[in-house]
């Protein structure tokens, strides 16, 4: 299930940010962390992460549950490099036959699985703590992109949801109808891409319908699009700076 | 203030269609009044309402005739035109109610400062009954209807077009929805409303309108006039023209043989613990709230999922040597020679790029030799009145057309059991009757059925027997 609801702790000091600054400080902080290849500053980098967590609000725990498929993609690298590292130098660990594990290969593969986390997981911070809709309007009326992409995106990604029932639902149909692919790895494929080509049909038809109603509302009438000022109890020091914007510059160009 | 509407000579064609949608419309409807658009489905009611909304792009089709909202062209007026269509899932654009509501606003340009008072006036008037941080995944289909109303009537349209905002709802939700409409819409809005379940829209209107199929309007009054006139030619055309009922078809006898038993067979947390058993010439009509879990009945009496508690047992009568297994764990095309399920959303089930194919499907799969494939397929086709359309795709049907193509589907393996989920769902009064009339044959026949379903005049007319499914204890700590 795809969960899109933010998990931080209400009055965090720095979830409620601009999710436009939260997003920019997060590059920031991880594109440098690219080129390293030692262990030691991407080990440093978690901890100030990790430091900083609580002033997001996020327990840690819930951050665990949103970050698994990093630890299944370090599980990946840790493997791959243990089997297929070419560089085997420094003390030998382990030899088992074909595979020698030594010290080299495994700081080699520790760098790598800190990198990956180290440059991950302030995105992860930034979208578990921030509100899609506050993200779009701030890309808006802050990043200056366009209304017609990012609220269109947004609205799009509602759905994202009901694409796994609907997944569900035409298996079943299909089963239903006397298809089943058995154990036969073709017929499989053949099921899985007639599944899909069912489940893109109706998100077609149902992306346009909400295009329609999207425009019956006005969203192409081309006049200078408002923002709705967030609930004070909803978004608290966003709210304020954002009022204080749209009062001193006006309505943002669309 | 209400908008006027003239329509002169009106028409249009889909690009790509040899027929016209809609054609020779000549209508005048003066500020306020509250029209009721009727005609048989494809007469092009609903093409009519998206060209006065302005929504058919130049580009997509080709026009004749003028359509003016106030003296300004359709497609240069849509400021102040709201419309409200079938599908709640597909209108509301926001995560949380109020924004969905301000969405609108904000497009127009409204001024910062007014807008949540504008949501909160417009959630008002539906009688939305929870905060405007409520989600709208949280919403039931009738509130979010109420909602996506809010957010067209916070527009204050001097037209406002209802394009059958009721169809896609259980009861209650289109109780609730009605019940907005009764109280939001002012009396100086104009309303041009599309439904044809018209005993529950003649309390919004005072006039009514019929399309005719061929082209121009048939009739133009009064609705006591209009029925009084012409509502035979409707009810057979499928409106559901009020105080025509269609006479009950109840099994000459008791049910035979089991064929099917669950013994507190359940799903946590959908369904709770259940009993029943499934008989050969009998109907069983599954009921309850939204909620009850009759879906998930419906999945696990047809071998579609695997029961969380409790057990279902096929009778050698059903299943023969089978039976010893449980229905979830036969191969696909044993399951569907014994049971056919009949799925809501007809589109779920389509495989094939023609009607043809479609109902061959299952006779090929289960080792039908392609001979009796085809007469089988002939007899279904002419049966479900369908033979036009063996070469067409499945996904291009009207909605009366996809629900007869999934239901002749389930029947073209000939099972012993039908499963029908919502079978008249939204269905017009034509293909409604026509239903009733197939699923009673198959009854009398010996098949057994098992009908879940909100319809009570479906109930009324089929159902020998019936089972109230009670929702589950709610989770007692919520998260």
């Amino acid at each position: 299930m795809i969960t899109l609801e933010p998990i931080a702790r209400p009055g965090a000091p720095l979830a409620r940010r601009n999710p436009v600054a939260k997003l920019a400080a997060a590059m920031l902080f991880a594109f440098p962390l690219m080129t390293t290849l030692d262990p030691v500053t991407p080990a440093i980098a978690i901890a100030v992460e990790l430091a900083v967590l609580p002033l997001f609000g996020v327990h840690p725990g819930l951050l665990a549950r949103r970050a698994w498929p990093l630890l299944a993609a370090a599980g990946g690298i840790l493997v791959t490099l243990v089997l297929f590292a070419a560089d085997r130098s420094g003390q030998v660990l382990l030899d088992a036959g074909p595979i020698v594990v030594t010290s080299g290969v495994l700081v080699t593969a520790l760098g790598l699985v800190l990198r990956l986390f180290a440059v991950a997981l302030p995105g992860v911070i930034v979208f578990a703590t921030t509100d899609p809709t506050d993200l779009a309007d701030a890309l808006v009326q802050n990043a200056r992109v366009p209304a017609r992409f990012a609220i269109g995106a947004l609205a799009a990604f509602r759905l994202v949801p009901l694409l796994g029932q609907e997944w569900q639902m035409i298996t079943v149909a299909r089963r239903a109808r006397g298809v089943e692919a058995g154990r036969n790895p073709v017929a499989r494929l053949r099921l899985f891409v007639s599944t899909a080509f069912t489940l893109l049909v109706g998100a077609i038809r149902r992306g346009t319908r909400l295009a329609v109603a999207m425009d019956a509302r006005g969203f192409d009438s081309g006049v200078p699009r408002t923002f709705a000022p967030p609930p004070a109890v909803r978004r608290g020091r966003l709210a304020a700076r954002r009022r204080r914007a749209t009062a001193t510059a006006g309505p943002h160009w669309p | 203030m209400g908008a006027g509407v003239r329509v002169r000579g009106f028409g249009w064609r889909h690009a790509g269609r040899r027929g016209w949608a809609v054609r020779g419309v000549d209508l005048r409807v003066e500020c306020g009044e509250k029209v009721l658009l009727l005609g048989a489905s494809g007469a092009g009611k609903s093409t009519l309402l998206a060209a006065l909304a302005g929504l058919l792009p130049e580009d997509s089709g080709e026009h004749e005739g003028t359509i003016e909202i106030d003296g300004r062209p359709a497609t240069e007026a849509r400021d102040g035109v709201g419309i409200v269509f079938q599908d709640p899932q597909s209108q509301l654009v926001m995560a949380r109610s109020g924004d969905d509501v301000a969405f609108g606003l904000e497009n127009r340009g409204v001024p910062t400062g007014q807008i949540w008072h504008r949501v909160d006036e417009a959630l008002r008037r539906v009688g939305f009954p929870y905060h405007r941080d409520r989600p709208t995944a949280a919403l039931s289909g009738g509130e979010q209807q109420r909602l996506a109303l809010a957010g067209v009537l916070a527009l204050r349209p001097g037209l406002l077009l209802l394009d059958e905002p009721t169809a896609n709802l259980d009861p209650t939700g289109a109780a609730l929805v009605r019940a907005a409409l009764a109280r939001a819409v002012d009396a100086d809005t104009t309303l041009i409303l599309v439904e044809h379940r018209v005993a529950e829209a003649l309390p919004l209107v005072d006039r009514v309108v019929v399309l005719e199929p061929g082209g121009g309007i048939r009739a133009d009054g009064p609705p006591e006039a209009v029925f009084a006139a012409h509502g035979d030619a409707l009810a057979a055309e499928g409106v559901w023209v009020p105080g025509r009922t269609i006479p009950p078809r109840r099994a000459a006898g008791p049910g035979g043989e089991v064929l099917l038993t669950a013994e507190r067979l359940g799903q946590p947390p959908r369904l709770s613990p259940t009993n029943l058993t499934v008989r050969a010439g009998e109907a069983l009509a599954v009921l309850g709230r939204n909620g009850a879990g009759k879906s998930t009945l419906a999945l696990l009496l047809g071998g579609l999922l695997r029961p969380g508690t409790g057990r279902l047992t096929a009778t050698p009568e059903l299943a023969g040597a089978d039976a010893r297994t449980a229905p979830h764990r036969w191969r696909a095309p044993a399951l569907t020679r014994r049971i056919g399920s009949v799925f809501q959303n007809p589109e779920h089930q389509f495989v094939t790029g023609t009607v043809f194919d479609e109902l061959a499907l299952g006779p090929r799969r289960t080792g039908v030799p392609e001979s009796t494939v085809h007469d089988r397929v002939a007899q279904l086709l002419d049966r479900l009145r369908l033979d036009r359309l063996a070469a067409a795709n499945p996904y291009t049907l009207s909605g009366g057309e996809a629900r007869r193509l999934s239901v002749a589907t389930a029947l073209a393996t000939a099972p012993r059991l039908l499963i029908c989920d919502e079978p008249t769902f939204g269905q017009d009064r034509r293909t409604w009757r026509e239903l009733v009339e197939l699923l009673a044959d198959l009854r009398d026949a010996g098949h057994g059925l098992v009908a879940v379903t909100h319809d009570a005049e479906f109930v009324a007319a089929l159902a020998d027997r019936t089972l109230t499914l009670t929702p589950p204890a709610a989770d007692p700590v919520p998260r």
